[in-house]
């Protein structure tokens, strides 16, 4: 069964990073579908640098498939330290492609940790416009 | 690395002596059965003699054993033969009606039925242990009801199902059916039965099938003590090897067969005799009825020690299916372990050389999660956790506590991971 996946993917899912929660995150995004099986929680601490918004710090939490945990997990390497415009610009499939490619049957359903961050960023965003 | 085989209700290894008995017709006995010289007749002798020892022991004649390529033909010939023989002679279409944990063979070959051809389809509910209920059977049955297929044991949960009074159901409601023309004691008369065109629902008596693909090295498979038309095997849950099957077809049961070409099995079943897997199935089936009782013990113990480890070394788990006692297989026992889901514990437990499943699909290759375990009642994020353990005879004490090192770490470095509270 480790056998489907490829290196990247299995040192992703045997040792995830950032996992947790923030607290004080910044932002709160939340993807997944409980039929599926998948359920992403994602935590950005929001920073200024040089006069723009980056992700200082990012956790997730996941219930899902080694897809699932490996996707998250890349992800928050992928986007800390970045600004929250190129962040959100990330897709589900550079995740994906960053992994070294994830089995046919898990693209759709178990690779949503694009779609948890950018729900992340736009509760930042709606939490600006509330105070 | 050493392997822990926990997964004998998806296969098993061949036996030595399965094994042995199969070697000489492979190169020796080449045979074909249809052939009339000597090693045609040779292999033909094999294959009718494997016949006579299976039906003697599900105490049917040999005539009514039909010889298959596995479980899903089988249960693809029992459901598709019945019902398009019906569709043919009733005004009505065929109504087929399933139990809602039946194998993937039963449930999309019925669902494949109602989609491309019209035909109804009712599912039984099962009980919260995954059972379903005699009288949930008799309020389902229409007149136009040609065949009902409960599986014998559930392979995921383990839960045995009432063949006995699920067929009782079936045989009262046989005796009310008035049945236009005899059919002279002949079986698959359907020449005779082309008389029958057109006629009204409720002539037709309704075919009992159920799938012993789990029970049959535990549990009496005697079709007549269990009151089915139809039953179902295959042979590589019981250390035989994949690839062979049997239906049983009680005599008289009117089917179409599915597959044309030849007249083997009594032209029910075209394709040359799958001569050494015949032999190897028969002699895998009579060497687990040999020691029925002795590992049945050996098993069920064996599993009671790992459920009583797992529950008392880790929380929130819930063990599915019914109670330990009567009305469970011994070698299967599935555990939803809360919060967390089934492949991220497998795959923890493949890296350690730790062989078990998961009723969850992102590893059988679709992403619903188990119908088995959403028809007892458990919503969808349990029913993705489920892990199933299932044994056999070559397992040991020592297994189980090598495995149950690992276990309770790997479900609680997950539940650290995930978002359910």
């Amino acid at each position: 069964m480790s056998d489907m996946y490829s290196k990247k993917v299995m040192d992703h899912f045997q040792n995830p990073r950032n996992v947790g929660e923030i607290k004080d995150a910044s932002g709160v995004g939340e993807k997944g579908n409980p039929t599926c099986g998948d359920i992403m929680k994602m935590y950005i601490k929001v920073g200024k640098k040089n006069g723009k918004e980056i992700i200082e710090d990012i956790r997730f939490q996941t219930f899902g498939c080694g897809a699932a945990v490996a996707t998250s997990s890349m992800i928050t390497e992928m986007v800390k330290g970045k600004t929250l415009e190129e962040a959100e610009k990330i897709s589900n499939a550079q995740v994906a492609e960053a992994l070294g490619g994830l089995p046919p049957i898990k693209m759709h359903c178990s690779n949503l940790a694009a779609n948890a961050l950018q729900d992340a960023i736009t509760n930042y965003r709606d939490n600006l416009g509330t105070k | 690395m050493k392997h822990i085989y926990l997964d004998h209700a998806a296969t098993t290894p061949v036996s030595k002596d399965v094994f042995d008995a199969m070697q000489p017709y492979f190169r020796e006995k080449y045979g074909n059965p249809s052939s009339i010289y000597k090693l045609g007749q040779e292999a033909k002798s094999a294959v009718e003699h494997a016949r006579e020892e299976v039906a003697d022991m599900l105490g049917a004649k040999p005539r009514e054993i039909i010889f298959t390529s596995g479980a899903t033909e089988s249960n693809n010939l029992a459901l598709k033969g019945v019902a398009f023989y019906w569709s043919q002679n009733l005004k009505k279409k065929p109504h087929i009606i399933i139990s809602s944990i039946e194998h993937h063979s039963v449930l999309d070959t019925a669902e494949y039925l109602e989609k491309n051809f019209g035909f109804e389809v009712t599912k039984l509910p099962v009980s919260k242990e995954g059972i379903v209920d005699p009288t949930d059977l008799e309020s389902v049955i229409k007149d136009n009801t040609v065949i009902v297929s409960v599986m014998y044991g559930n392979n995921e949960v383990g839960s045995i199902q009432p063949i006995k009074e699920l067929g009782e159901v079936i045989k009262r409601v046989n005796a009310k059916r008035v049945r236009p023309l005899q059919n002279n004691g002949k079986s698959h008369d359907f020449e005779h039965e082309n008389s029958l065109q057109g006629s009204d629902p409720c002539s037709q008596p309704i075919v009992f099938h159920t799938d012993a693909v789990q029970a049959f090295q535990y549990l009496d498979c005697d079709v007549k003590g269990l009151g089915v038309d139809m039953l179902s095997l295959t042979g590589h849950k019981f250390y035989g090897p994949k690839g062979v099957g049997l239906l049983y077809v009680k005599s008289g049961t009117k089917f179409l067969s599915q597959q044309q070409g030849g007249a083997q099995e009594r032209g029910l079943r075209a394709g040359t005799e799958n001569v050494p897997y015949i032999v190897g199935m028969a002699k895998a089936m009579s060497d687990t009825r040999k020691q029925l009782t002795i590992s049945k013990q050996q098993i069920a113990d064996l599993r009671d020690y790992l459920v009583k480890r797992i529950a008392a070394e880790i929380p929130d788990v819930v063990l599915t299916g019914p109670e330990i006692g009567k009305k469970r297989l011994p070698h299967i026992a599935s555990f939803i372990f809360k919060k967390i889901e089934g492949e991220s514990i497998l795959i923890n437990l493949d890296l350690l050389g730790i062989a078990a499943s998961s009723g969850s699909a992102c590893t059988s290759g679709s992403l619903a999660s188990s119908h088995v375990l959403t028809a007892m009642g458990y919503d969808d994020l349990l029913a993705h956790g489920s892990i199933r353990f299932s044994l056999g005879k070559m397992n040991s004490k020592e297994e189980i506590d090598e495995m149950m090192k690992h276990l309770p770490q790997i479900v609680e470095k997950l539940r650290g991971m995930s978002p359910i509270k």
